[in-house]
């Protein structure tokens, strides 16, 4: 009886510990599939954010061209502010404090992580630069650069 | 003509490795039972010179990098004449062909180490085994050669190189990528050791004793290649930050969550003949996560620090790789893990329970991970382009360690196959007061986050808990494997430490000063005494000197740097730091921001004041140096069980021989 009865017992907890192993991994991929969608960093080109802007302190990213001639810097020395571009006329105003990034100039691509205020500037906490000649930021990759600043440099001819 | 030299070298040890595919599997196919095929004896030569070939096409491309042979594309297109020699040496792994160059090496090299020294297991069995390292090989040879070579030479040497990524000059290149090959390929040994036992039905203990030292010792360079990684990008990047969940960084932790689990269950093999087939899933599941990693870095398809080419081609090249050998590893295992027995049983309050238990977690963990890294890439194809980062990761992957944590702290306590709370309720109830002491004393004293206060408290349940399987044993008779175990789970819980402090306390200042300006963060007063330009062997920098003092304090000079470098041109800033026992000051210097009322140029300061910052790296070494010592443990035991199995048989045979003595005795010739 014994020796018919162990074998079985063996498999049986084979079993169990298959489905428990499973149910915690499927418990995983819930979680991320729930997870991803709400913390996950969305991507928004200027034109986006001023059509459709994501809610007041949601964390998210912005990508595109620093506009010419409106990168100034603020009293304390560790803040600047600046308006980015990206394929049409709109301009995202940006508020960045801390040290810039090395290859941070008008006119380069720049993608900012942060969120937008109340007073619609968007609040930057971190700025990715291209670090050197070659690196883009990925997000960045679509954008004509020099035509995007082209066009802010055409359309902004005669204003501040 | 040493490139050449290498290149060729590359191709015969490709050709070996069809040898000990082809020689593996036919000895596996046609062995008589219990009997050596003709064909056995090719595989392990095969393996053992393959290494050595693969070492000479390395030392080929090292050479070409340490003379800058211009000639060589790879030398002309990551390297420069003016580099400092040990940069020049370090930056033939700075690029695509070269890394996996070295891949492919360490691969060759493990794959030689095991056909050389490994004479336990059953020959079929180890026949099996070195056919299926030599197929992973072959297709990384092919890899290499096809679409990667790295000997490739100019139709006219360039004048000068290009120069290497000033981030990659560093000494930490010349540690962490190396470190991090020979564990992430370290793995393909107990990828190729579990499909051998399973295509010859050898799932045993004995089987688990073989695999074991492999895979510990595969765990420890990965979790020192992780480690110095860490370090390594908190003190160049500048950012101040030691983990990104970066998708490169997030690629070395899920073949380590997976090789975790996976030395964990080989032990439950080896002592208690249970967990057979997941012992075996993990071993195909932490090479596969090695090399999901290697495509996720070289394929291109993540933009990082890490990604050094982007090209198509590579990438499909290695996916299909992926597939073949994830595809063919799960193929084997779907036919053959009906045919493996089940091993023992064990209740759920055992350690073998709460080794499982935490295997699961590990699983999870990994499972979070992993999605969390593809989820871009899978939005991307719908044309969303998101990135994943820390308000992820951090509470997803904690659902998930805080449990794992707490079964962490009983399981060395409790006994195998069965176990009840009640014999332990003592340790379990001190566990539980240390838990709760110290997340009120935390709670009321410092106002910080859930994550971070429960972090704080577990690493002081875990430090207790990782010391108690030493209670009431003489020291001095405790086994090296225990020490081991004592001292890398102590490392976690001093790791956890580092992480939930630096998490909770750290004190940031940013601010722009002149020289002879204080500026204050936490108790240290900071002083910028002036600001320099400096030069170095190809770069110039403009040097700040802080005078940095705690409290009252005798004052110490930091100088943070942001360099320029002109080949290519880049910039870096690099920052300083200040280590004391109880944490580290971080410097870094940014722009001249003009000038302020008096007339003094103004600069831009971030110093960071990072509590206890360094146990998590002082952590990562104890839990590396654990598994060290679990390694040398296990293999010191198994050499002297062999040997008293040999002087027990030399003694049995010695007693036959006597007493078959008289009879054998040959015939006086007359």
């Amino acid at each position: 009886m014994s020796q018919t009865n162990a074998p079985m017992k063996a498999k049986h907890q084979r079993m169990v510990l298959v489905v428990l192993a499973v149910l915690a991994i499927v418990g995983a991929g819930f979680l991320a599939a729930w997870a991803l969608p709400n913390q996950a960093n969305f991507f928004y080109l200027p034109e986006q954010m001023v059509e459709d802007p994501p809610e007041v302190g949601r964390a998210v990213r912005l990508g595109g061209m620093v506009a010419p001639e409106t990168l100034t810097q603020l009293d304390d020395g560790v803040t600047v502010e600046f308006k980015v571009s990206g394929n049409t006329a709109d301009l995202v105003q940006v508020r960045y404090t801390g040290i810039l990034p090395d290859l941070f100039v008008e006119g380069s691509g720049v993608v900012a992580e942060g969120s937008l205020s109340e007073d619609g500037v968007f609040v930057a906490t971190n700025l990715l630069a291209k670090h050197d000649e070659n690196y883009v930021p990925r997000e960045l990759e679509g954008l004509e650069q020099h035509q995007a600043a082209d066009v802010v440099a055409d359309t902004t001819v005669g204003l501040d | 003509m040493i490139p050449e030299i290498g290149l060729a070298a590359l191709w015969l040890a490709a050709a070996l490795s069809v040898l000990q595919l082809v020689a593996g599997a036919l000895s596996v196919k046609e062995a008589p039972a219990g009997g050596a095929s003709p064909f056995a004896f090719y595989a392990r030569p095969a393996a053992v010179v393959q290494a050595l070939l693969a070492t000479v096409a390395f030392a080929a491309l090292l050479y070409a990098f340490a003379v800058t042979d211009l000639s060589v594309k790879l030398v002309a297109t990551n390297s420069h004449s003016a580099k400092p020699l040990l940069y020049k040496l370090t930056g033939t792994w700075g690029n695509h062909e070269g890394s996996m160059l070295l891949w492919v090496a360490v691969l060759a090299l493990s794959g030689g180490l095991l056909a050389g020294l490994e004479r336990r297991l059953p020959e079929r069995t180890m026949q099996a085994a070195l056919a299926v390292q030599g197929f992973v090989a072959l297709g990384f040879y092919a890899f290499l050669i096809a679409s990667s070579n790295p000997f490739e030479r100019l139709p006219i040497p360039a004048a000068e190189g290009i120069g290497l990524n000033p981030l990659l000059q560093d000494i930490g290149l010349a540690l962490h990528p190396p470190t991090l090959y020979v564990g992430y390929v370290g793995l393909s040994v107990a990828f190729s050791l579990a499909m051998g036992a399973l295509i010859t039905r050898q799932v045993t203990p004995e089987f688990a004793r073989v695999m074991r030292p492999w895979v510990l010792g595969a765990w420890v360079f990965l979790t020192l290649g992780i480690t110095a990684g860490s370090y390594w990008a908190y003190y160049e990047l500048g950012w101040g930050g030691w983990w990104f969940w970066d998708p490169v960084e997030n690629s070395s932790l899920m073949p380590w969550l997976a090789a975790t689990a996976l030395m964990h269950s080989v032990s439950v093999l080896a002592a208690r003949d249970a967990l057979r087939t997941w012992t075996i899933m993990l071993g195909v599941l932490a090479f596969s996560m090695s090399m999901l990693g290697t495509f996720l870095v070289r394929s291109g398809v993540l933009t990082s620090v890490h990604a050094f080419a982007v090209d198509p081609e590579r990438g499909t090249f290695i996916l299909v790789l992926l597939l073949i050998y994830i595809g063919g590893a799960l193929g084997i295992f779907a036919m053959r893990a009906s045919a493996v027995a089940e091993g023992k049983t064990f209740a759920f309050t055992s350690r073998e329970g709460a080794l499982v238990f935490n295997n699961v977690m590990l699983t999870a963990i990994l499972a979070i991970v992993l999605l969390g890294t593809l989820y871009p890439l899978l939005t991307e194809a719908f044309d969303v382009r998101v990135s994943v980062g820390p308000p992820y990761f951090n509470p997803a992957s904690a659902m998930f360690a805080i449990p794992m944590f707490l079964v962490m702290a009983v399981g060395p306590l409790l006994r195998w196959k069965q176990d009840t709370a009640g014999r332990i309720n003592r340790e379990l109830a001190a566990l539980v007061a240390i838990l709760v002491v110290a997340a009120v004393l935390i709670a009321l004293l410092a106002e910080i986050s859930v994550l971070a206060l429960l972090g704080l408290a577990l690493a002081a349940v875990l430090a207790i808990a990782a010391l108690l399987p030493l209670r009431g044993r003489k020291l001095a008779r405790v086994p090296t494997a225990t020490w081991g175990m004592v001292c890398a789970h102590f490392g976690v819980a001093v790791a956890l430490f580092g992480m939930a402090s630096e998490s909770a306390f750290t004190e940031e200042k940013l601010a722009a000063v002149s020289a002879g300006e204080t500026t204050q963060v936490g108790d240290w007063n900071v002083t910028l005494s002036s600001v320099d330009a400096v030069a170095g062997p190809n770069w110039t920098a403009m040097e700040a000197r802080l005078s940095v003092a705690r409290g009252e304090g005798a004052p110490t000079v930091l100088n943070p740097q942001s360099r320029n470098f002109w080949s290519p041109v880049q910039a870096t800033s690099e920052s300083a730091l200040l280590t004391q026992w109880d944490g580290q000051l971080y410097a870094t210097i940014g722009q001249s921001v003009g000038v302020d009322d008096d007339g003094n140029e103004r600069w831009q300061l971030r110093i960071w004041w990072k509590p206890f910052v360094t146990f998590i790296w002082y952590g990562g070494l104890l839990v590396g140096f654990g598994g060290l010592l679990a390694m040398v443990g296990r293999i010191r035991d198994d050499l002297r069980r062999r040997k008293g199995v040999q002087r027990r048989e030399e003694e049995q045979a010695d007693i036959e021989e006597l007493n078959a003595g008289p009879r054998t005795l040959p015939e006086p010739a007359e």
